[in-house]
């Protein structure tokens, strides 16, 4: 469809269009009329000024007020910033109904030069240019040159040593945790520690491992230590031999921290026993190790190996085997 | 003299003889500025972004950016008690015991929010109608880096109260950074003043929150805003609007009057926002604690591409030598983001290169008449909506009883299938409408009134176009495609390598459209007609 | 007569082609359809049966409706059969739950049960628990008198409960969340106390069992009286916009801020009349 043609011209510039004259231009009568509805204008603007401070002052702060479409809302901010947005807005609409109506509409024609310099102009640019970077001398100066370089690079450089002290090195701290072997497991919220009678079958547990006395735990901690714990049928585990050891009468044990961006992953279903993360919908397998079923996480959740101790509470049989949380470079994943 | 003549001669003197400002002035006050509803998207960013400042400034007098923990005892009741950063109580004390504290904020956020929509909108308008061509390509791209700051300021701002919704925003931008090859662990350690959460985040985005990137940003508006402001202002094509003027309004006293009226207006509609609507109600969502986590967590509407992105990935990382690269995380987070803003910030150059036009334009294209160009814009649009609506499958599921799985699949395939799609349909689209502008131009305008002629034919009655119209319909201009032959115009060989071939497809694909009557078909028109 | 009749189609042919009588004839159609579908379903409805109140006589009972009603999926021995499960052991409470907030009988075989209008009234439901129970022992029902959750609830800590335990299903403010597969998290609000802790108790269809032992029964208490703070609480920014957060907001932003906006932009620059 598209043709080389030679006579691809536009028609012929009709020039602007005869002005037309608006009501307020020939009609004084017009013209009073808007200047009133300008002035209108104005006015409810400062009604909104006398409401906002009406609101500020005498309207208590606890005051709630039923509003259809609202149900029951706070009347002081409403009010507040109703008055706000009355004042503000209709400054506006009278500047503008002023300037519609009553300033000229003309059109006015201004011209445009082009945006590059004259040849002369440039000349004369890169004239200056080579006679100021010949008296400075840099090209047959190497030595300044290159001195000024070195100079320059490393006082451009040096201040990011300053960011040394933002953090600590991460060293091992990735792949370590609270969790050792014999540390109990406990309740979270409450710190109360959990028998397996206390779960039933279909039941889950938020965890976290048990502080001792005097310890404070922090949300440094929770962000790595947080454990879901899960009871199923034993008979309806599909596990290898080793990790099968480190369930408990069906109770499994798995790390709360997503294996994908690190999310909280605690919504667990009961009826086809997986685990989903409403971050970004990644769903783990709790009969399968929480292998991943679907989603973008690449790697299952880690697997605390759990057994009870002497006084029949749950307890972490051994850390966990792998780093708990999102990927990085150093991690083992194999 | 009247006395107001007296008092405004004596300032202007005062100021002139200090600064030798009167003859700059002069000029500035007549300047013409073209009145069209789509050049003031543009202003309602620029209005967004002064009410943010103002917004924000109040706000700064109350928050405490601390992570020290506190235990809360004010005037919300069911978090007395709770243990909390100084942060998330301090923005509950705005919120709950600072009269317009919790107006401020909501305002606050919903500048923000209509900031990128009208950015958003603003970047639309300039690209489809071209007026990112020479000489603004600089402008443009000044434009993508306030798109790239916007972005990344207000996920810092909204996860300045560390409540549990944005902290963990927080914990998956922690996630993006740890995965980074080799230095990602070192990074986050850094940024974060050792493990996650840590007891720095919030004190140090704040600092960048209200001061670096405001600044910066403060420093590229002003650079964008005299660029248009040197460059004159585009115009929409027109009768008696060409390439060497400018058409309309001087700024006294038209444009002060409209363009500050706007300001207000903008001001008025977003407080009137954060009067109505509420807007991230921290109290319900409750303080950051990473072993939470709620049922339908989004970020704001401008990052949710992204999160649609990273949900949308296939799981593969790679597990070799004892080190990990999350490739799931890093192409969506990071790659493809990159690649597209690069494309982005490039565009204009990257047109020039296809079209092979380097000329000044200051008239703008009718975006049906650059049906390739209008076609790249609805396939990146297309792009971001599936990955929009894939940011927010969950609620999607809820709210209109459907499966996640399936809108996840939905948007795998959409992301790759749609966009391409979109692409087609859209440059027919331009290209039938072309087809129409022309048919109007040589037959006129149909009216719709049948009549019966005598022989007992029926017609339909069409008006002439008004040369106003038919001009506009026929101004721009329609380029040949680029000759990259095999042999140059002397018939030496010239063989082209990759990038030539693929230029002179490209050309040839982006000047598809249907020519324009000529003068010498409307002539025969005229005179074998009616 | 014959007068007044004439004069009454005299004014209806006379004003037949008004502007407003086919409005009008439309709007008194739909009100007729409405009035007498509202008169024919009251007409047949059922006759309720007065049931006694005697224990044996109720499980007796219970048995009856649940042959009637509920063996068909359940089985006649309550045994489950295909999809629906056995309810031998799930004890008055989840029947409590489920045929009180008329989930069962199901609707339609869909990928979960959703709360509806109960089909059977109080003393049916409490027939049929009664009948449940008898076939093994497992958790009691619990009326909304017994539940002292005003009393001895902390609203604070049953916040930190629910964002703990529940909100990752049933979102931050209780609206409500997805599950795999179309399945999904109701919301909690506008729900009975008693069918709260009912539900934490028998952890129905997906949701998980919440025992007394992980969640305490005076934790129990207090997530109700957090959800039933959190329902009644006024939003106190304005209008709620759903409570579900940032999706909602970007929407509003776009459609109602930016739309005045644009709109008010086009009225600007339009030349005046």
């Amino acid at each position: 469809m598209s043709e080389t043609n030679r006579e691809l011209e536009p028609l012929s510039d009709p020039g602007l269009p005869e002005h037309i004259h608006r009501k307020t231009d020939v009609d004084p009568l017009a013209a009073k009329k808007a200047e009133r509805q300008v002035s209108i204008l104005f006015t409810l603007s400062a009604l909104g000024t006398i409401l906002f401070v009406y609101a500020y002052v005498w309207i208590p702060e606890d005051t709630l007020i039923f509003l259809p479409l609202f149900n029951v809302t706070n009347a002081h901010q409403l009010f507040l910033g109703l008055g706000l947005a009355m004042a503000l807005f209709f400054i506006g609409m009278g500047a503008v109904h002023w300037a519609k109506t009553l300033m000229p509409d003309h059109e006015v024609v201004d011209y445009r030069k082009e945006q590059r310099s004259k040849d002369e102009d440039r000349a004369a640019f890169v004239a200056t240019v080579k006679d100021g970077a010949s008296q400075a001398g840099l090209g047959r100066r190497p030595l300044i040159k290159r001195s000024l370089g070195l100079a320059l690079g490393l006082v451009g450089l040096s201040p990011i040593l300053l960011l040394r002290d933002l953090g600590p090195l991460p060293e091992n701290d990735l792949n370590e945790t609270n969790w050792k072997a014999g540390t109990r497991l406990v309740t979270d919220p409450g710190d109360r520690p959990i028998r397996p009678s206390d779960l039933e079958v279909g039941g889950v547990a938020q965890v976290q491992p048990e502080f001792p006395a005097g310890k404070v735990r922090h949300l440094d901690d929770i962000a790595q230590d947080s454990v879901l714990l899960i009871r199923i049928r034993p008979e309806e585990f599909n596990l290898d031999a080793e990790r099968l050891s480190w369930t408990y009468e069906g109770i499994i044990a798995f790390s709360k921290i997503c294996s994908h961006m690190g999310c909280a992953v605690a919504l667990y279903e009961q009826t086809t026993k997986h685990l989903l993360c409403p971050c970004h919908q990644s769903t783990f397998d709790v009969t399968r190790a929480a292998k991943v079923i679907f989603g973008p996480a690449a790697r299952p959740l880690p697997q605390l190996a759990i057994t009870v101790d002497n006084e029949g509470y749950l307890v972490a049989k051994a850390p966990f085997n792998e780093a708990v949380g999102p990927s990085f470079w150093g991690r083992d994943s194999q | 003299m009247s006395a107001r003549e007296r008092v405004a001669g004596g300032t202007a003197s005062f100021i002139d003889e200090r600064t030798g400002a009167a003859k700059w002035m002069k000029k500035t006050l007549t300047k013409v500025f073209p009145d069209h509803w789509s050049f003031m998207l543009g202003e309602i960013v620029m209005y967004s972004f002064v009410i943010l400042l103002l917004s924000g400034t109040f706000l700064t007098f109350w928050f405490d950016p601390s992570m020290r923990e506190v235990e809360y005892e004010g005037s919300y009741e069911p978090l007395n008690g709770i243990k909390m950063s100084a942060a998330y109580a301090s923005a509950l004390h705005i919120s709950f015991d600072v009269r317009g504290g919790l107006l401020m904020r909501q305002i606050h956020h919903w500048a923000a929010l209509i900031f990128m929509a009208a950015m958003v909108v603003h970047m639309m308008r300039v690209f489809f109608t071209g007026a990112f061509r020479k000489p603004r390509e600089l402008n443009w791209i000044i434009g993508v880096a306030l798109l790239t700051l916007g972005i990344v300021e207000g996920f810092l701002g909204y996860s300045l109260p560390d409540d549990l919704l944005s902290g963990t925003g927080i914990r998956i931008a922690e996630a993006i950074i740890q995965a980074i090859p080799v230095v990602g662990s070192y990074l986050s350690y850094f940024i974060f003043g050792g493990a996650f959460p840590g007891e720095m985040f919030i004190q140090r985005i704040y600092a960048v929150h209200i001061l670096l990137i405001p600044g910066i940003m403060l420093a590229l508006i002003t650079a964008h805003l005299m660029l248009v402001w040197y460059q004159k202002h585009t115009q929409y094509p027109g009768p008696g609007r060409t390439e060497k003027n400018v058409v309309g309004y001087p700024l006294m006293p038209v444009y002060m009057a409209k363009a500050g009226g706007f300001f207000f207006i903008v001001f008025g509609v977003t407080a009137f926002l954060g009067a109505v609507a509420q807007i991230n109600p921290i109290w319900i969502y409750g303080p950051y604690n990473p072993g939470q986590i709620g049922a339908g967590s989004q970020p704001d509407w401008y990052m949710g591409w992204l999160d649609g992105l990273v949900r949308a990935a296939p799981p593969i990382e790679t597990h070799a030598f004892g080190i990990t690269i999350s490739w799931n995380i890093l192409i969506p987070g990071l790659i493809i983001p990159g690649i597209i803003f690069t494309l982005m910030a490039f565009y204009p150059f990257i047109e020039q290169w296809m079209t092979g036009d380097k000329r000044e334009h200051h008239v703008l294209d009718r975006p049906r008449n650059n049906p390739n160009r209008t076609a790249i814009g609805a396939m990146s649009l297309t792009f971001t909506l599936v990955s929009l609506i894939n940011g927010g499958n969950d609620l999607l599921a809820t709210h209109f009883d459907l499966s996640i799985n399936q809108i996840m699949w939905f948007s795998r395939i959409g992301l790759i299938a749609l966009p391409p799609l979109a692409f087609v349909i859209t440059k027919r689209i331009c290209l039938s409408l072309q087809r129409a502008d022309r048919e109007k131009v040589l037959h006129g305008r149909e009216t719709g009134r049948l009549v019966m002629l005598p022989h007992g034919e029926f017609i339909e009655v069409h008006e002439p176009l008004s040369p106003e119209k038919a001009y506009v319909l026929t101004a721009h201009e329609q380029l040949p495609a680029l000759e990259i032959g095999e042999a140059d115009a002397n018939g030496v060989a010239n063989p082209q390598g990759f990038k030539g071939k693929l230029r002179a497809r490209m050309s040839k694909a982006s000047q598809e459209q249907i020519s324009k009557p000529t003068s010498k078909e409307m002539l025969e028109l005229e005179e074998g007609h009616h | 007569m014959g007068k007044s009749v004439n004069k009454f189609f005299g004014f209806i042919s006379r004003y037949r082609r008004h502007r407003f009588a086919g409005p009008l004839m439309l709007l008194s159609g739909l009100l007729f359809a409405g009035v007498g579908y509202t008169v024919a379903q009251a007409a047949t409805e059922e006759v309720q049966v007065v049931l006694s109140s005697d224990k044996a006589s109720l499980i007796s009972e219970g048995k009856e409706i649940f042959a009637r009603g509920c063996s068909s999926c359940h089985g006649l021995n309550a045994e489950g059969a295909g999809a629906a499960p056995s309810l031998i052991g799930v004890g008055a409470a989840s029947v409590d739950f489920q045929v009180a907030t008329g989930r069962m009988p199901m609707a339609d075989m869909s990928q979960q049960a959703a709360r509806k209008e109960p089909v059977y009234d109080e003393r049916e439901t409490a027939a049929l628990a009664a009948y449940v129970a008898s076939l093994a022992p497992g958790p009691a029902a619990i009326t909304n008198e017994e539940l002292f959750w005003e009393r001895d609830g902390n609203t604070a800590e049953g916040g930190e409960l629910f964002r703990t335990n529940c909100a990752m299903c049933h979102n931050l403010a209780g609206q409500g969340g997805a599950l795999t597969q179309g399945k999904y998290a109701p919301t909690v609000m506008g729900v009975e106390p008693k069918h709260i802790y009912e539900a934490m108790v028998t952890g129905p269809q997906a949701m998980p069992v919440f025992a007394n032992s992980v969640l305490t029964h005076e934790e129990k208490l207090s997530v109700i009286k957090w959800i039933k703070f959190v329902e009644t609480e006024p939003s106190l920014g304005g209008a709620a916009l759903g409570r579900v957060g940032p999706v909602t907001e970007g929407a509003v932003a776009f459609i109602l801020g930016l739309g005045i906006l644009i709109g008010i932009a086009v009225w600007l620059t339009t030349k005046a009349r």
